[in-house]
């Protein structure tokens, strides 16, 4: 049978790749949303395989209520994203360093 | 009580007035005021010396005002009068009411002239309450108010550099004083957990024996210490070596107020604040032979200065100071009688000397150079004859009120026991021979010989020769009249103001050969003072009238000795080179390396340079770049968990 | 090896290879029909662990609406994919290693012997009637309702926020303005000037302003 550790490090691959993605990714701001919501989805597996092992439904409604910030995180951003390439005309996160001190 | 307040209010009132409405009221109304308030109060003061001293009502004391109280101390504005200050009292109004006087005709054509009236009825105020005060903090509001407006009527024609100069020097030599004077006050609230006269001479035997560290080490009798200090104090008012060098510069100051500063006033402050801690000094000899030894050396080195000048007013500055210096060696041989003595003979006959000189002046146009002058007797008698009674009085030529007070200190201190009275007896006797030498030498100067300028010259108004004349009647009765019951009589005039003890009680001696006045001036032709005036009046005769050539011949063979009285022995030198390049230089020091290197440089600037550093450091980590604010969360998060498996 | 466990690893391998092309890919829309994929996979291991409304809402929710989204902005922005490739393998080893790192610890700390199937046994499977979706809206709606209200109020302000960063404003737009053109001015528009009405001979190259 799959044990809860099996489960656990599906999800550590899924969040180490999606760091991955963020150190590696320099030019497109659309990689680094989608390797957040990667990250969010390896988080939401912990959530449920711990819900499933300990017999509790709260570890799923955490995850749902994840899945609304995700969303509304992802809507937001990409509308952010949308100005910022109206502004700029471009999303390449090397051109992007206004906060330089 | 009130009618004691009354005399040093009534003055204040006229300041104010001629200050604040002066302008409004106009000069006429101005100096009526001033003159009628600064009357009455002298009429209050007569009242007043009557009852006190003639019918001996016992002295009053009585608080009018509790100023501060803190703790366990109480300072009141509170006054005493008894014999000491009711006399002085009676010789500061009517000195100040024949100033007010003179003042209108002196000042008539000056455009200050309203603020002049309130500056001398202010002057008179702070030297009525310094007299009056019953405790040393308001002896201390007196003497700093005397020093204010000396400092103000000193500069009174401020558009004078010279003028602001000598007013500044006045200021300025008078802070050095206060800090010795306000040291004392401490020392005595200190020691004595009060600031009454009457609480603080009461016990001042129970701290004979105690001693206070001066230095690390170094134990000094309480006693002495404080005594010193306020002498201190005393010296920079009464213009005592070293602290002499403003009183000739204030001569910058119209002439009246040299009149009231020299004559009656703040130099005397300090000789009365000394007579008034008798009973303090009475137990330090110490103190009491520093005060001996620096009179003696001021009054006969300052009279030397005298005969040099050539400034008519500067001539009788350095006299006021030679005579300070007499009245600080009857102080030191506890003769404190004889030295308030002196001082009520001095202020009348230097008042009058300083107003005869002032009208000299007015009818030269302001001229004070003495080579400028000669030959005045003729045009302007009655001046000349009241310069000649005050020079006969300063002089010490007998019946002349002079001759009394000096005399009587001479003799005090030929008996007095203190250290160091033979230096100072051989002191105050050469300055018997010096007095008369420049004071005549200024007479001869002024009033004989050949003019010295153009022009005719008329005698001066009235309202001048008043206070002339008035002036000139105690210079030569006052002496007499009062020697008896100053000095010799049981009990004193001064009565229990003054405290002596019975080892040091020289005039007790002296009294036992004394026969009344008359007596005194008849013998007066057995005493080498005499002799040594006479001489003086003749030598000064023989240079300046009769061979005035002898005077350049000794110029050119003691030339340097010449010199050196000419640069005053150098004090003035010494002051401008050492203490104000010393302490420029020091401040200069200080600006540039502790204001301009550490505090601007390493604090100010310093502490923004340091944060701009960092900041500088700082912000090369914002380098705006999203990665690199994610890196540093991820590299976090690693060191965490790194923590948090391999840690546990 | 039971069919649970091939299903389990099947979808591991699908979610973490497409995971690797969503990170990998220069296309960004390849990258988005990766992610796709990964969270179909995820979905798969979702319902293995029994959480069906959830996986059907990932699906569904997530796929439909989130994803579809992602593409159309992917699509309607102009990427330069030659750029894209820039850097990368630059900082490659420096994120695998960062990544091997965090995992490697996660998975010490996570490793068969804390969670294993000793420590940490199946549950009993649920009877018949068990219905995952009832017993979530059980706790939804009853302990969790202001959560419950207030997520809801989340993705309205989200709502609100993505169309008003989105939104473009007035000034941007052309259009008539009626009220202005109908307050004109005659002295608005018109201007009379007084000028020689004689022509000069020499001037001919100038067209002469008679009007305005």
């Amino acid at each position: 049978m799959i044990s809860l550790s099996d489960f656990l490090i599906v999800a550590a691959i899924l969040f180490g790749i999606s760091i991955a993605g963020i150190i590696i990714n320099r030019k497109n701001i659309i990689v680094l949303l989608m390797s957040i919501e990667l990250m969010l989805l390896a988080v939401n597996t912990n959530f449920i395989a711990f819900s499933y092992f300990q017999g509790n439904t709260v570890g799923e409604l955490f995850v749902f209520f994840i899945l609304a910030v995700a969303a509304a995180e992802a809507a937001i951003g990409l509308a952010i994203m949308m100005v910022l390439f109206r502004k700029s005309g471009t999303i390449e996160v090397d051109k992007l360093d206004l906060l330089k001190g | 009580m009130a009618i004691a307040a009354a005399v040093a209010l009534l003055p204040l009132a006229g300041a104010l007035i001629a200050g604040l409405f002066g302008k409004k009221i106009g000069r006429s109304a101005t100096h009526w005021v001033t003159i009628v308030l600064v009357g009455a109060a002298f009429l209050l003061s007569c009242y007043l010396f009557a009852v006190i001293v003639l019918l001996g009502h016992p002295p009053v004391e009585g608080v009018l005002y509790h100023w501060v109280v803190s703790g366990p101390f109480n300072f009141d504005v509170a006054i005493l009068l008894d014999h000491l200050s009711a006399t002085m009292l009676f010789i500061v109004s009517f000195i100040s009411f024949m100033v007010h006087i003179y003042t209108i005709g002196y000042m008539a054509d000056d455009p200050g002239y309203e603020r002049f009236f309130s500056y001398v009825s202010l002057f008179t105020f702070a030297m009525l309450i310094l007299v009056l005060a019953n405790n040393f903090l308001l002896l201390f509001f007196g003497w700093e108010g005397v020093g204010l407006v000396s400092y103000l009527l000193i500069g009174f024609w401020f558009k004078r550099e010279s003028a602001v100069d000598g007013g500044l020097k006045a200021f300025i030599a008078n802070r050095v004083g206060d800090v010795g004077f306000i040291l004392g006050i401490a020392a005595v609230l200190t020691y004595f957990n009060s600031l009454d006269y009457h609480t603080v001479f009461s016990q001042a035997t129970h701290l004979l024996d105690t001693t206070m560290p001066l230095f690390p080490g170094i134990h000094a009798s309480v006693i002495t210490v404080i005594c010193v200090l306020l002498f201190i104090g005393a010296m920079a008012k009464s213009a005592q070596i070293p602290l002499h060098v403003w009183l000739p510069e204030s001569m910058e100051g119209p002439t009246p107020i040299s009149a009231l500063i020299h004559a009656a006033t703040m130099v005397t402050a300090g000789i009365y604040m000394v007579a008034r801690m008798s009973p303090l000094f009475e137990y330090s000899p110490a103190a009491l032979s520093l005060v001996l030894i620096l009179g003696a050396t001021t009054c006969l080195f300052m009279g030397f200065l005298a005969v040099v000048q050539q400034d008519i007013k500067r001539v009788i500055a350095y006299s006021t100071i030679s005579q300070l210096g007499y009245m600080a060696v009857a102080l030191g041989a506890s003769a404190y009688d004889a030295a308030i003595f002196h001082l009520i003979t001095h202020a009348f006959f230097k008042a009058l000397l300083f107003l005869a000189a002032g009208s000299v002046i007015i009818a030269l146009h302001h001229e004070q150079d003495m080579r400028k002058m000669g030959g005045l007797a003729p045009y302007m008698p009655i001046t000349y004859l009241t310069f000649a009674i005050g020079a006969l009085a300063l002089a010490a030529i007998p019946p002349f009120a002079g001759f009394y007070s000096k005399d009587a200190i001479i003799e005090a201190v030929h008996l007095s026991t203190t250290p160091g009275a033979h230096y100072a007896y051989f002191c105050v006797l050469a300055g018997a021979f010096v007095t008369p030498l420049y004071i005549f030498r200024a007479l001869f100067l002024t009033f004989h010989g050949k003019k010295h300028y153009e022009g005719t010259v008329y005698e001066s108004p009235w309202v001048v020769l008043i206070p002339l004349i008035a002036l000139a009647i105690p210079s030569m009765i006052a002496g007499g009249l009062l020697i008896g019951p100053m000095l010799f009589a049981t009990p004193r005039l001064l009565g229990s103001s003054i405290f002596v003890l019975p080892q040091h009680n020289v005039l007790a001696t002296l009294a036992e050969d004394y026969q009344g006045a008359q007596m005194m001036a008849i013998h007066a032709s057995q005493t080498m003072t005499f002799w040594l005036a006479l001489l003086g009046i003749l030598t000064a005769w023989l240079f300046n009238l009769a061979r005035p050539q002898w005077a350049d011949s000794l110029k050119k063979r003691w030339s340097y000795l010449y010199h050196i009285l000419v640069e005053k022995y150098g004090f003035d030198k010494f002051n401008q080179i050492v203490l104000v390049h010393g302490s420029r230089r020091l401040g200069e020091f200080f600006y540039k390396v502790c204001d301009l290197l550490m505090i601007d440089g390493l604090f100010v600037n310093g502490s923004g340079r340091f944060i701009r550093f960092f900041a500088n450091k700082g912000r090369r980590l914002q380098t705006g770049y999203l990665y690199h604010y994610a890196l540093a969360m991820l590299i976090g998060l690693a060191i965490l968990l790194g923590w948090f498996v391999l840690g546990l | 090896m039971t069919a649970i466990q091939i299903l389990f690893y099947l979808f591991s391998t699908i979610a973490i290879l497409s995971a690797l092309m969503v990170v990998a890919s220069t296309n960004p829309v390849r990258g988005v029909l990766s992610l796709v994929l990964t969270f179909f996979a995820m979905a798969g291991i979702w319902l293995l662990l029994h959480a069906e409304f959830l996986a059907l809402i990932l699906v569904l929710v997530y796929v439909g609406a989130v994803m579809t989204l992602f593409l159309f902005v992917v699509m309607m922005l102009r990427v330069n994919v030659a750029s894209m490739r820039e850097g990368f393998v630059r900082y490659l080893p420096f994120g695998i290693v960062l990544s091997l790192v965090i995992v490697g610890l996660i998975v010490v700390a996570i490793g068969p012997k804390q969670f294993g199937l000793t420590s940490m046994p199946i549950p009993p499977t649920k009877d018949i009637n068990y219905n995952n979706l009832a017993e979530l809206g059980m706790v939804l709606y009853t302990q969790y309702a202001y959560p419950f209200e207030i997520a809801a109020v989340l993705l309205l302000a989200a709502i609100v926020a993505a169309i008003s960063l989105t939104h473009r404003k007035p000034h941007q737009r052309k259009i008539q303005n009626i009220g202005k053109q109908i307050t004109v001015k005659r002295a608005d528009r018109v201007r009379l000037i007084a000028m020689p009405s004689v022509k000069k001979m020499n001037v001919s190259d100038k067209p002469s302003g008679e009007t305005s």
